[in-house]
């Protein structure tokens, strides 16, 4: 039987780690773009619109991120077309990345005082352009520091993805654990290396959110 | 023809009726003062006029637009019918002169170039040509009032609506912005004001019109209803304030 040393652990782990890694920076960089094509629709005032946001925000945020890759996994192979699980886990995790950064942003959009919409409205600017010239360049201000901080339960949603087959860090563990047995040693080294991509980032987060309350 | 028609505006809030059947003529070069109570529906006439907010019936025509109609392009109507707010809401973001060319560059399609000596032109008529780089946090309310008159004038008006503009300032700050005013009025710009500056509405406005709940309750030239108020709710009113 073949014989696993603790850095062949260690470096089948950190090479599933990349995966993990780019699951996230894709979900997190489709939802954040899905998220604001959503939060254009979500302060539209248009009914419909606003009506359809809330429907799909209410729906990711409803239900569990596993049920939502169950969907894509099993649901779109209902209709006899074939989905990898690279494919599923990456349309599940930017729909549900786009429903969280929806609500999050528009918090902040909310945040902005009538006042600026007011006035930018007296000066003829559209909505769109109020959002592009006003209301975003201040409200993004805000959310610096609540989406970082959201970017690590992206990070760690991205475990779920293992459940439908994709290798990435968390079923990298799970295989290394089947052929070594030593299940503390591999899963402390799973739960280390997700903590050392997630820290960075709530440390991250946290220093923003100081500087933006100094300057308030 | 008058610039501004306001016929029989009737508007309620809820089971509120704040406006309760309005009608005034506005000419081109008139300064009216609307004066009033709180609560007495004056702000809300005055926000129905570009479009802030809607009313149930009755009709505005500002220009020759009529507000509120469902085909109603507020885009073209406040391109000309410009707003100061009590509250000066410039954009924090950007710097005086930037604040002044955001409409003229995204609105009218002006060249960067353009809107910048328009900026200069219109912040050097409020007095604050030192100021164009300056950022909100680092002017003076009343400085920021009067860039917040810039930024309606760079899109050249035909009717600048004021809605008491005077009133979040500290007192000594209070006649730099309406010695603006005033410069507005004698160069000819239609106004609209909404204030509580019962001196200035009678020594410059060449209308007053007293507000009572919702309705226009005495209208006339300023210096004769200052001098004569006809009923005793201006009169009373005016015992109050003047």
């Amino acid at each position: 039987m073949l014989q696993f040393s603790f850095w062949d652990i260690l470096s089948n782990l950190l090479i599933a780690t990349q995966w993990t890694i780019v699951l996230s920076l894709i979900a997190f960089a489709c939802g954040g773009i899905v998220g604001l094509a959503l939060l254009f629709m979500r302060t539209s005032r248009i009914p419909a619109l606003e009506w359809f946001t809330k429907v799909y925000i209410e729906f990711f945020q409803g239900t569990p991120l596993l049920m939502q890759l169950f969907l894509f996994f099993f649901g779109i192979a209902l209709f006899g077309i074939e989905v990898s699980p690279w494919t599923a886990a990456t349309l599940a995790l930017t729909f549900w990345t786009s429903a969280f950064l929806t609500e999050i942003w528009r918090g902040c959009v909310e945040s902005i005082p009538k006042g600026q919409w007011e006035a930018s409205s007296s000066l003829a600017l559209s909505y769109i352009e109020q959002m592009r010239y006003v209301i975003l360049p201040q409200a993004s201000r805000i959310a610096i520091a609540p989406t970082v901080g959201f970017s690590v339960q992206v990070i760690k949603g991205t475990a779920l993805a293992s459940i439908i087959g994709f290798v990435e860090l968390t079923k990298a563990g799970t295989m290394l654990n089947n052929a070594t047995f030593r299940p503390f040693l591999v899963y402390s080294l799973v739960a280390l290396i997700y903590f050392c991509l997630c820290f960075p980032l709530s440390w991250w987060a946290k220093k923003i959110e100081g500087r933006l309350n100094v300057a308030r | 023809m008058s610039l501004v028609s306001i016929r029989d505006v009737r508007k309620s809030f809820g089971a509120n009726e704040v406006l309760k059947g309005v009608s005034l003529d506005i000419a081109k070069g008139d300064v009216v003062a609307i004066i009033g109570r709180s609560g007495s529906g004056k702000s809300t006439l005055l926000r129905c006029i570009n479009g802030l907010e809607t009313y149930q019936s009755g009709s505005i025509t500002a220009d020759g637009i009529e507000v509120g109609g469902l085909a109603t392009n507020l885009r073209e109507l406040r391109r000309h019918v410009g707003m100061v707010f009590q509250q000066f809401n410039l954009f924090p973001h950007l710097t005086a002169a930037e604040n002044v060319m955001l409409a003229p560059t995204v609105v009218n399609k002006v060249s960067k170039a353009e809107a910048r000596a328009t900026a200069a032109e219109v912040l050097a008529k409020v007095g604050l040509s030192e100021k164009m780089d300056a950022y909100p946090s680092e002017l003076s309310g009343g400085q920021q009032q009067r860039v917040a008159i810039a930024r309606s004038l760079a899109m050249r008006p035909k009717v600048l609506l004021c809605d008491e503009i005077t009133s979040a300032l500290d007192p000594e700050l209070v006649n730099e912005v309406l010695r603006v005013v005033e410069q507005l009025a004698r160069e000819g710009m239609t106004l609209i004001l909404v204030t509580h500056e019962m001196r200035f509405a009678r020594d410059v406005g060449t209308k007053l019109v007293f507000m009572h709940h919702g309705k226009v309750h005495e209208e006339g030239v300023p210096k004769e209803v200052f001098a004569a108020p006809r009923t005793p709710e201006l009169q009373q009113f005016v015992g109050q304030v003047g």
